[in-house]
C-alpha cells in the first residue's frame, strides 16, 4: 500500500495566456510527489508552488475527478488522458511515472477545439453536434408507459455501451485526423439500437454528420486510435453503424 | 444524395468501393502472375497475358479499372488534405498510442509509395506492351501461336536487374500492408461491420494482405534466386 | 404562528397534488412567449426544468459553470433511480415509496412534498425511456429493477453503474433540442454571482463570464436555482471540484431563507483519504455492502501493526477479526443505513482500530463471498468497481480487502421552499438538491435522481405558472434599471476586493482549513462544545481570509483562483450557519448526530417534542446572528417511530 515518493520530476507544460496569444512550453520541477497522488493533484501541487512563487497558475479543465464528467482533457506524454488505459486524466496516477522523468502536458490539439488558456480548450463544437440531432424529439409528458415497448436485452446493452460516452474529446484529440466520428457514432448508435430513437434515425445521422463536417473535424480513416484512447472503451463498431445509418439515409434521399 | 460526394463519410465511401474493386483486380493479377513461377517455359503466362489482352470483356473493364485507380488516388489526396487541415497544430510529444509503422496510420504514405511503384510498373511493362513495343515481346514464344512473349519481357527484367527485383519485392510488401488495413476498413466504411464481424474481417484482411505480399514479392525473388 | 407559509394544499394526502394542480393558474401560450425564466445549473433538476419550460413556450436562459451542461455532477450518481411502478408485483405503491422516504428521512421532511414526489415518480421512468435512456432490461425486453438499502421492495431502475449519467444525458438531450430550436439560450462557463431583486421580486442575475472575466446582467420574470448541494464546505467530499453554494448563498443574503443546513449525508463506503494532497474523495457504490463484510481487528496491537505495514490484513485470522456491524446490528448486519454504518466506522477508528497509516479506514472484505459464490460471480457483479478501486489504490480487492471510510456525500438541507418550490423571495425558485424539501434528515439511496427529475419535469413547470400568470403584464426586464446597475457594481467591487487583498495564502489553504474545522467539529458526531468552538474558528478564519488571501492572475481572463476565492468566501459563511444550525438542533436525527442526544448504547435519539420542525434561517447581515424561523412539521399520515436496525 505504501506508495513510493518521486523526489523530483519535470513537468513541461503548454502555456498560452489567451486564445490569440502565442503559446510556448515551460518546464517546472515538482518535488516529493507520492506515487499514490493523482496526476491532477500533482498539477494542484505545482499550481500552489506557482502561486506562492508569484506566478500565474496553469489553467486546466477538471471537475468530478472520478472519470465521469468528461471535463478533464490533458494530452500527456503522447497519450490523450495519459499512459493509463481506460482512464481519464483525473484517474491517472503518478505510479505511471518514474523518478526524474520529464512529463509533457499539452492541450487537445484539434482545430475545432481552440485553446482558451493554457491547457483549457473550447469544446463548444461537440455541443453543436449534439444540438444538431442528438436527441429524441419528445416533450415532457404524454409519453407511453416505460414497459409499453419491449426492448431486446442485447439491444439495450449495446445502446448502453455507446451511451457511456462522456464527451471528453479524447477521440478527436488522439485521432490523427481530429475526427469526431466516435463521439458522433456513440450517440447515433445508441439511438439506432432503441425503438424510440429509430423514428428519426435518418434525419439524425445526416444532420449530425453535416454539422461535424461543417465544424472542421476530419474524417474517419479507421485507425482505431479513438477506441484505444477512449476512457470508456467505446468500440469503433459503433462507427460502422453510424456509416450504415448515414448511407441508408443518403440513399433514400 | 446532395453533398454526398463532399461529406466526410461520402468521400470515404468512394475510397472504400474503389479499394475493394482494386483488391479484386489485384487478386486476378496475382493469380496470373504466379504462372510466371509455375512454368519456366513461359507458355502459361503468355497465354494468360494474351487472353487478358484480347478478351473483349477485359477490354471493357480496363478503362473502368483505370478510373478506379484514378478515383482512389485523387480522393486519397483530397481526404488527406482535408484531414490535415483539421489539426493545424500537432503534438510536441507525438503520438505514442499507435506504433509508427502501423498501416492504418500510414495509408497515404503506403499508397504514395505504391503509386510511384505503379508508375514504374506501367512504364516497365504496360507501356512496352501496348504503346512502344519491345524487341523482347517479339521473341518466339515456343508455342507457335501469334502472341506477345510477355514472359520474355518480365523474366528479362527480373533476371538482369537485381535492383528491380528489390523494388518489386518492396512494392509487393507495401501492397500487402496497404490491404491489411484497406480491406476491413472498406467494409467498416460502408457500414458492413459490427463487433463480431470486425474481428473476422480483420483476420481476412491480414490473410489477404499476407498472401498479396508473399505472392507478389515471391515472383522477383524466384527469378533472383533461380537464375 | 411562523411567518413561513408552506402553502400545503388542503385535502387528504393522496389528493393534495391533483387538487392543487386544478386550482393553480395557467399561463396562455401567447403569454408564455413573452415571459423569460433564468435557470441556474444544468444537472438533473436544472436541465429537465429548462427543457420542460422551453417546451411549454417560455424563453429560458440556462447557466452552468462547466463547459457543457452535460458535465453537471448529477452525472456521477451510480446506483439508480426509485419509482413506484410496482413492475415487480411486490406490493410497491406510491404510498410505500412515500412512507419509506419519510421514514428514511427520520421524520424531518414535509409529508405533502414527499407524497407528491412518490406520485410523479412513475412518470419519470416513462419520460426517460421515451428519451432513449438505455435502462437495464430483462430477457423479455421489460425494464429491470434492483433493490436498495432501507426498503423492502425492488423499485430501483438503473443503467449499469451509470444511472445518473444516463438520466442527465437524457435531460441534456431534451435541453439540446430546445437550444437548437431557440427556446433555451445556453450560457456555459458562466457563474452566477448575484441575484437581482426589484420591488422584492427576483428579476434577474449578475453572472461572470469565466472565459473573458466580463461581469454581465441578465433579466427574467423568474429565477430558478438548481445549483446542487453545498457539501464542498467540507473541502473533501464526493462532490465535483466546482460544486459550490454561491448561487444559493447570494439568494440567502438577498432574503431567501436557508433551511436545515446541518443535514448532510455521510456515505460509508468511500476510498479513504490518502496523504495531505488529496483533492477529492471517490465513492464506492453502496451495493458493495451486499456481498462485502466490514471488519477491523479485534486486538489493538494488530491494528497498530497494520498501520505500520508490518502485517497485512490477510495475516489476521477470522477469530481475530471484529465484524462490528454484524455484532452491533445482528438483524441488518452490513446493510444498515448509511448514517448508522458511517458512525460505526468512525467509532471503531476513534477507538484505535483504524487500519490504514492514518488510522482512518476499515476493511470491506470480499473473501467470504468469493469463497461462497466464486470469483466469477463477484467479478460479474462488481467488476468495474473493483477495477476503479485498483486504479486508485493499486490494491487488488480480489485478494486483499478494500479499505473504506465515510465521506461527505449529499446535502439534504438547502434553500427553504414552499409546496410550489418557491423560496421566500417571490419569483425565486429552488429545485433539486439545492432545496431542502424532500429528504428530511437523511436521504435514501436512489432518491436524489428521482427528486431532481420530479422537480424539473413534473413539478416546477406547473407551479411556476401560478406565479408567472400574475406577471404577464410585466414587460421584458430592463437590465439598465438601477437595481441591476447597483448589483453589478457590487459584484465588481466584491471581486476586486478579493483580487486586491494580495496576501500570502492561496485560496485552497483556506478551503482546506475550513474543511478540517468542519470535519472535526461538524462531522459525523457533533456536540455543543465542538460546535461552539467551530463557530469561533470559522469567524476567525473569515477574518484571516479577507486579510491574507492571495489571488493571482488577471480579473479579465480565465482565473480559476478568483472563481474559487468567491466560492470559498461563501463556504466560510455557510460553514458558520451550518454549525449554528447543528448547535441549535440538540437532537440526533438522520445525518445529524448530537452526542448529547444518544441512547445508552450510543445510538441516535430523536426528540420529536422539541425538534419536529424545519429550521429556516434568515440572513441579518454578515456580522449579525441569523434569525431562526420554524416551520412545524405535521405528520398526519405517518406515525412517528424511533428507527431501529438492531
Amino acid at each position: 500500500m505504501a506508495d513510493k515518493i518521486l523526489n523530483k520530476i519535470y513537468v513541461k507544460v503548454w502555456r498560452q495566456n489567451s486564445p490569440k496569444a502565442k503559446g510556448r512550453f515551460e518546464t517546472y520541477t515538482v518535488e516529493n510527489v507520492s506515487q499514490g497522488t493523482s496526476f491532477l493533484e500533482m498539477i494542484d501541487i505545482l499550481n500552489d508552488q506557482l502561486i506562492l512563487g508569484g506566478k500565474d497558475p496553469i489553467a486546466f479543465d477538471n471537475d468530478c475527478r472520478e472519470g465521469i464528467c468528461g471535463m478533464c482533457s490533458l494530452y500527456v506524454n503522447g497519450h490523450a488522458h495519459g499512459p493509463d488505459t481506460m482512464a481519464t486524466t483525473c484517474q491517472l496516477h503518478m505510479r505511471k511515472f518514474n523518478e526524474g522523468q520529464t512529463i509533457t502536458v499539452e492541450p487537445w490539439r484539434v482545430g475545432a477545439f481552440p485553446v482558451i488558456k493554457d491547457l483549457m480548450v473550447d469544446r463548444t463544437a461537440f455541443e453543436k453536434i449534439q444540438q444538431a440531432g442528438g436527441f429524441v424529439s419528445v416533450n415532457t409528458g404524454g409519453v407511453p408507459d416505460g414497459n409499453a415497448i419491449p426492448i431486446l436485452q442485447d439491444d439495450a446493452e449495446e445502446a448502453m455501451d455507446a451511451a457511456a460516452c462522456i464527451g471528453c474529446g479524447a477521440c478527436a484529440a488522439t485521432c490523427k485526423n481530429s475526427s469526431a466520428m466516435l463521439f458522433l457514432a456513440a450517440k447515433v448508435s445508441q439511438f439506432a439500437k432503441l425503438p424510440q430513437g429509430q423514428v428519426e434515425a435518418k434525419r439524425r445521422a445526416k444532420a449530425m454528420v453535416a454539422k461535424m463536417d461543417e465544424l472542421g473535424f476530419g474524417g474517419c480513416t479507421n485507425t482505431g486510435a479513438c477506441e484505444l484512447a477512449c476512457p470508456k472503451s467505446i468500440s469503433i463498431a459503433h462507427i460502422a453503424r453510424l456509416n450504415r445509418e448515414y448511407l441508408k439515409a443518403k440513399i433514400a434521399d | 444524395m446532395s453533398n454526398f460526394l463532399s461529406a466526410s463519410i461520402g468521400r470515404k465511401v468512394f475510397m472504400s468501393l474503389t479499394g475493394l474493386f482494386l483488391i479484386s483486380f489485384l487478386l486476378i493479377h496475382l493469380t496470373l502472375n504466379l504462372f510466371l513461377i509455375f512454368d519456366d517455359s513461359g507458355n502459361l503466362f503468355n497465354q494468360a497475358a494474351h487472353f487478358m489482352a484480347t478478351n473483349p470483356m477485359i477490354r471493357i473493364v480496363e478503362p473502368i479499372l483505370a478510373l478506379g485507380f484514378i478515383i482512389h488516388i485523387i480522393w486519397s489526396g483530397w481526404i488527406t488534405l482535408e484531414n490535415m487541415k483539421a489539426r493545424p497544430q500537432g503534438y510536441a510529444s507525438g503520438d505514442k498510442l499507435l506504433k509508427w509503422w502501423e498501416p492504418s496510420k500510414n495509408m497515404f504514405i503506403l499508397g504514395g509509395m505504391i503509386f510511384i511503384f505503379l508508375v514504374l510498373h506501367i512504364l516497365n511493362f504496360w507501356v512496352k506492351m501496348k504503346i512502344t513495343g519491345d524487341p523482347l515481346l517479339d521473341q518466339a514464344n515456343g508455342t507457335g501461336e501469334e502472341m506477345h512473349n510477355a514472359y520474355a519481357l518480365v523474366s528479362n527484367l527480373f533476371i538482369n536487374n537485381p535492383l528491380y527485383d528489390i523494388i518489386y519485392m518492396i512494392g509487393g510488401i507495401f501492397v500487402g500492408l496497404h490491404i491489411t488495413h484497406g480491406f476491413w476498413s472498406a467494409f467498416q466504411t460502408i457500414g458492413l461491420s459490427n463487433i463480431n464481424w470486425m474481428k473476422r474481417l480483420k483476420f481476412v484482411a491480414n490473410l489477404i494482405g499476407f498472401v498479396f505480399a508473399i505472392g507478389f514479392s515471391s515472383i522477383p525473388l524466384y527469378f533472383l534466386i533461380k537464375f | 404562528m411562523s411567518i413561513l407559509n408552506s402553502k400545503i394544499p388542503e385535502g387528504p394526502i393522496s389528493q393534495k397534488w391533483s387538487n392543487h394542480k386544478e386550482k393553480i393558474k395557467v399561463v396562455s401560450p401567447n403569454n408564455k412567449r413573452k415571459l423569460e425564466v433564468i435557470v441556474i445549473g444544468t444537472g438533473l433538476a436544472g436541465a429537465s426544468a429548462a427543457a420542460s419550460l422551453s417546451e411549454l413556450g417560455y424563453n429560458v436562459k440556462a447557466f452552468c459553470y462547466q463547459d457543457s451542461p452535460r458535465r453537471a455532477h448529477s452525472i456521477a450518481a451510480q446506483g439508480g433511480i426509485n419509482a413506484a411502478k410496482n413492475y415487480q408485483n411486490d406490493n410497491d405503491s406510491v404510498y410505500r415509496l412515500f412512507y419509506d422516504t419519510v421514514k428514511g428521512g427520520d421524520y424531518r421532511s414535509r409529508e405533502s412534498n414527499v407524497y407528491r414526489l412518490a406520485e410523479v415518480s412513475p412518470n419519470i421512468i416513462d419520460q426517460c425511456v421515451a428519451q432513449g435512456v438505455p435502462f437495464a432490461r430483462e430477457y423479455g425486453g421489460l425494464l429491470s429493477n434492483r433493490s436498495f438499502g432501507g426498503v423492502l421492495v425492488s423499485r430501483t431502475f438503473y443503467a449499469r453503474g451509470q444511472t445518473g449519467q444516463q438520466l442527465l444525458l437524457g435531460a441534456y438531450s431534451a435541453l439540446n433540442r430546445q437550444i437548437a430550436e431557440g427556446g433555451v439560450k445556453m450560457y456555459t462557463r458562466h457563474e452566477m454571482i448575484d441575484l437581482v431583486t426589484i420591488d422584492g421580486k427576483a428579476r434577474g442575475i449578475i453572472a461572470r463570464d469565466m472565459v473573458t472575466g466580463e461581469v454581465k446582467r441578465f433579466g427574467a420574470h423568474a429565477v430558478v436555482i438548481a445549483s446542487g448541494g453545498y457539501t464542498n464546505v467540507y473541502f473533501l467530499s464526493t462532490n465535483a471540484m466546482g460544486c459550490n453554494v454561491s448561487a444559493s448563498w447570494v439568494c440567502y443574503k438577498k432574503g431567501a431563507f436557508f433551511a436545515n443546513p446541518c443535514y448532510v449525508q455521510i456515505h460509508p463506503t468511500c476510498i479513504p483519504v490518502h496523504g495531505s494532497q488529496q483533492s477529492k474523495l471517490t465513492l464506492m457504490s453502496e451495493s458493495l455492502r451486499n456481498d462485502g463484510r466490514v471488519w477491523t481487528p479485534k486486538k489493538k496491537e494488530d491494528a497498530e501493526k497494520l498501520r505500520k505495514g508490518i502485517i497485512g490484513p490477510n495475516d489476521i485470522t477470522d477469530t481475530d477479526r471484529d465484524f462490528y456491524l454484524e455484532r452491533r446490528y445482528p438483524s441488518y448486519g452490513n446493510l444498515v443505513p448509511r448514517d448508522v454504518a458511517s458512525r460505526a466506522a468512525k467509532e471503531r477508528c476513534d477507538a484505535g482500530f483504524g487500519v490504514n497509516s492514518e488510522g482512518k479506514a476499515v476493511f470491506l472484505d470480499f473473501k467470504y463471498s468469493i469463497e461462497r459464490l466464486g470469483r466469477h460471480t463477484i467479478e460479474k457483479r462488481y467488476g468495474n468497481l473493483f477495477q476503479m478501486y485498483e486504479k486508485i489504490t493499486d490494491v487488488d480487492p480480489y485478494t486483499q480487502p478494500m479499505q473504506i471510510y465515510p465521506a461527505i456525500h449529499y446535502a439534504m438541507g438547502g434553500t427553504w421552499v414552499d409546496y410550489n418550490l418557491m423560496t421566500t423571495i417571490p419569483g425565486l425558485y429552488a429545485i433539486g438538491e439545492a432545496n431542502f424539501s424532500d429528504h428530511g434528515a437523511n436521504r435514501l439511496g436512489a432518491s436524489a435522481l428521482m427528486q431532481g427529475l420530479a422537480d424539473g419535469y413534473f413539478v416546477l413547470p406547473y407551479t411556476i405558472g401560478d406565479y408567472l400568470a400574475n406577471e404577464i403584464m410585466v414587460p421584458k426586464i430592463d437590465t439598465n434599471r438601477p437595481e441591476f446597475i447597483e448589483a453589478e457594481n457590487n459584484v465588481v467591487a466584491r471581486l476586486e476586493n478579493l483580487f486586491n487583498i494580495k496576501g500570502k495564502t492561496p485560496v485552497d489553504h483556506f478551503h482546506k482549513k475550513l474543511g478540517q474545522i468542519m470535519w472535526d467539529n461538524v462531522g459525523m458526531a457533533r456536540n455543543a462544545e465542538g460546535l461552539t468552538k467551530a463557530i469561533k474558528e470559522i469567524q476567525e478564519l473569515r477574518k484571516e481570509f479577507y486579510k491574507d488571501l492571495l489571488v493571482p492572475g488577471e480579473m479579465k481572463n480565465v482565473n480559476p483562483e478568483l472563481e474559487k476565492a468567491g466560492r470559498v468566501a461563501d463556504f466560510i459563511e455557510l460553514g458558520e450557519l451550518l454549525a449554528r444550525d447543528a448547535l441549535n438542533r440538540n437532537e440526533s436525527c438522520g445525518g445529524h448526530f448530537r452526542e448529547e442526544s444518544a441512547t445508552e448504547e450510543g445510538e441516535a435519539k430523536r426528540d420529536d417534542v422539541n425538534y419536529a420542525y424545519v429550521a429556516a434561517w434568515e440572513f441579518k447581515g454578515i456580522d449579525s446572528e441569523p434569525v431562526l424561523h420554524k416551520e412545524d412539521l405535521f405528520f398526519e399520515t405517518i406515525q412517528l417511530t424511533q428507527r431501529s436496525y438492531k
